[in-house]
């Protein structure tokens, strides 16, 4: 019972980080039906960012989780400054463009961007201070970190406030106009531009925040940080129902239950033939049969000619 | 279109000869090839064997250099990849590489040597232990100046059966050329001695980050120690998370962990790891003097296999002296006839391309530095 509790809480935790990813995924591909490969390494810049910050003023004497506070607004602010630039400058003139070509750009931009910090921060891993007290506690069986427990209250805080901003604001009723029809939403009133920006300036919040905790729960930043988390968020917005925000989250807390489980389980399950090294494949096999099955994913609506 | 063509062909016979042309007359030199690991996140293992070239070619061009040639070195970066080394192989080779210090990893050098051999160029490695680029006999004309995983392997499991003394061990590897390899033998040594069981033995992906899986499954396995095959990013991330959830099971790896990064990046999680490493020859005189030139050329300390591959670059170089000649076959005879002093001692190799006389030592982490524990029973103290 230990055992599958610390797998749940281990598997919760990456599906936690994988949901703010993926909701960024899914944000984007809901109105501008872009899949934003670039969007993983928005996660990585966060992360560096928080790093430098973090690691030049460890020695100013302030305490580990006000540092760790203080990196949160600037990764979030230097993030949402990319991401809108790389929206205006490498999306926005292909707006009109066949898919194929903005989809390319965005391949093209994660690659610039992950050697772009390859040069800044160098290619070795980096270590990410210890900044909140690492002892774990201790539930009597299953042990959990305290980095776990605010990554799980953190990621509840955020989504409420997203699901908030989205359906309870005028920001969030004219994203989803422009997301059901851009030309009609721009006839009554909406200024497309402005809400693609906004889409865009959110997900990379939602990634710069994510990048953090992926650093402060692993322990090492390092350019190619972002394309793995990236892949994996891409694959919970595909399985949760692409361009649907409660899908993202159902997609990517499934995903990460699946692969903490799976690792775990498998090897028992198969008499130690496949050892949790597997868990990958057991992660898009659930994929493979949920898209099978269900090919709008599984929270996603039936709509004609959206991919 | 068929003019251009013709033109295209054109520039391919030029630039050929010219290619040609260039090699024929930059033979004034011997060229000695450094291929490895230079840039990426493996690069701590590569850089200091270019390093020991460059002095060792230095040291040998003031002496008046081999067979009255300037020696020059040609670094080729492989990123440990094998799928990038065959390329660095080829460059080498067509940059006219008389003999090659290198690769780096097991893997690497284990592609590279099929380019290699075909050319009948002698290779030696600094760093890779996979048993099989001796033991297998195919690759005659390959030298390494450290010794063999199956001998790290053993000594590994040695020291978790005798010297800690636990009956539980967890086997865990990288799945390549080289963890995978080592794993098997420690795994092969354990069983056989039966001191102590293998509770689990398995694979990890390199490269994933959350190891958290693996680590719940050491713990649920019971196991009091962890044996691991492989390189310092997935060692440090499993050390981590295997601290951030308070066990205390001990960890022992191999000289792909003994490696300061694997410190800088585990940082007080690393202490107490064990790690095997090529025997501690610090105290050597030619050591002393090798390692002192490296701090004056580059004012820093040497890395990982810097004496290695300082002591390769020597035999080598020395061979061809001997040998009086670069053709592959006699400086591999002069390699196996000629002794010569090395930091490592005075070493020369056997049939199969091992070098005589070197092996491995147990290091722990104290303090954020390796150092070297006693091997035998009864003399480890509790963490």
């Amino acid at each position: 019972m230990d055992y599958f509790l610390e797998l749940f809480f281990g598997g919760l935790t990456r599906g936690s980080i994988y949901a703010l990813i993926a909701l960024g995924y899914t944000m984007v591909y809901g109105i501008i039906g872009l899949i934003n490969f670039a969007h993983g390494e928005v996660l990585m810049i966060g992360a560096l960012v928080s790093w430098t910050f973090t690691t030049a003023m460890a020695g100013s004497g302030m305490p580990g989780w006000v540092l760790l506070l203080l990196s949160v607004p600037l990764a979030v602010l230097v993030c949402c400054a990319l991401n809108f630039s790389i929206e205006k400058i490498a999306y926005r003139p292909l707006r009109s463009a066949p898919r194929l070509s903005p989809l390319i750009t965005a391949i093209g931009m994660s690659l610039l961007l992950q050697t772009l910090a390859m040069i800044i921060w160098k290619p070795n891993p980096k270590p990410f201070p210890t900044l909140l007290p690492p002892d774990p506690i201790d539930l009597g069986g299953p042990v959990i970190t305290i980095t776990q427990c605010l990554i799980l209250g953190l990621t509840v805080v955020i989504l409420s406030a997203l699901m908030w901003l989205v359906n309870r604001t005028k920001l969030g009723r004219a994203m989803r106009a422009t997301a059901e029809n851009p030309r009609v939403a721009g006839l009554m009133g909406v200024k497309p531009d402005f809400v693609i920006s906004a889409t865009f300036v959110i997900g990379a919040a939602l990634a710069a925040v994510a990048g953090i905790m992926w650093a402060a729960n692993y322990g090492t930043v390092q350019h190619t940080m972002g394309f793995l988390p990236g892949l994996k968020a891409f694959t919970a917005a595909v399985l949760g129902g692409i361009g649907n925000l409660a899908g993202a989250v159902v997609g990517a807390l499934v995903l990460g239950l699946v692969e903490a489980l799976g690792a775990g389980y498998l090897g028992e399950l198969t008499g130690g033939v496949f050892g949790s090294h597997y868990a990958d494949v057991f992660a898009f096999a659930t994929l493979i049969l949920v898209l099978t099955l269900r090919p709008q994913g599984l929270l996603g609506e039936r709509v004609a000619d959206r991919a | 279109m068929r003019k251009g063509m013709l033109g295209f062909f054109v520039a391919c016979v030029t630039a050929l000869t010219l290619v040609l042309g260039g090699t024929a007359l930059a033979a004034d030199t011997i060229k000695l090839g450094v291929a490895g690991a230079h840039s990426g996140d493996l690069a701590s293992y590569g850089l200091p064997t270019k390093r020991a070239a460059e002095l060792v070619a230095k040291e040998f061009n003031a002496k008046g250099g081999v067979l009255g040639k300037k020696v020059e070195v040609l670094a080729e970066d492989d990123v440990c990849k094998p799928e990038v080394a065959t390329n660095t192989a080829m460059k080498l080779i067509s940059r006219g590489a008389h003999v090659v210090l290198g690769h780096i990893c097991s893997g690497a050098t284990k592609t590279a040597l099929e380019i290699y051999n075909k050319e009948k160029i002698v290779v030696m490695s600094s760093s890779a232990t996979n048993p099989e680029l001796t033991q297998s006999g195919r690759y005659p004309l390959f030298f390494r100046t450290i010794a063999s995983d199956d001998a790290q392997a053993k000594l590994d499991a040695e020291f978790a059966m005798n010297v800690l003394k636990v009956k539980k061990i967890a086997v865990l590897h990288d799945k390549g050329d080289y963890g995978k390899g080592l794993a098997e033998y420690a795994k092969k040594f354990i069983e056989e001695s039966k001191k102590a069981q293998v509770v689990l033995y398995e694979g990890i992906t390199p490269g994933a980050v959350d190891y958290s899986a693996v680590v719940q499954k050491i713990k649920q396995s019971g196991a009091e120690a962890v044996i691991y095959g492989g390189y310092h990013p997935e060692a440090s991330s499993i050390v981590m998370q295997m601290r951030k959830k308070n066990m205390k099971t001990y960890f022992i790896s191999d000289d792909g962990v003994k490696d300061d990064t694997f410190i800088k990046v585990a940082g007080r999680y690393a202490e107490g790891v064990y790690a095997s490493g090529p025997k501690d020859t610090s105290k050597n005189p030619l050591a002393i003097a090798a390692i002192a030139a490296h701090k004056q050329e580059y004012k820093s300390d040497p890395g990982a296999f810097f004496l290695n591959g300082y002591a390769a670059a020597q035999a080598l170089l020395n061979a061809i002296q001997k040998a009086k000649s670069t053709k592959g076959e006699a400086v591999a005879k002069a390699l196996r006839t000629h002794a010569v002093d090395t930091p490592l001692g005075k070493i020369k190799f056997d049939k199969r391309g091992d070098a005589i006389g070197v092996g491995f030592s147990m290091y722990q982490v104290k303090n954020g530095v390796y150092v070297e524990v006693p091997t035998t029973a009864g003399a480890a103290k509790k963490r």
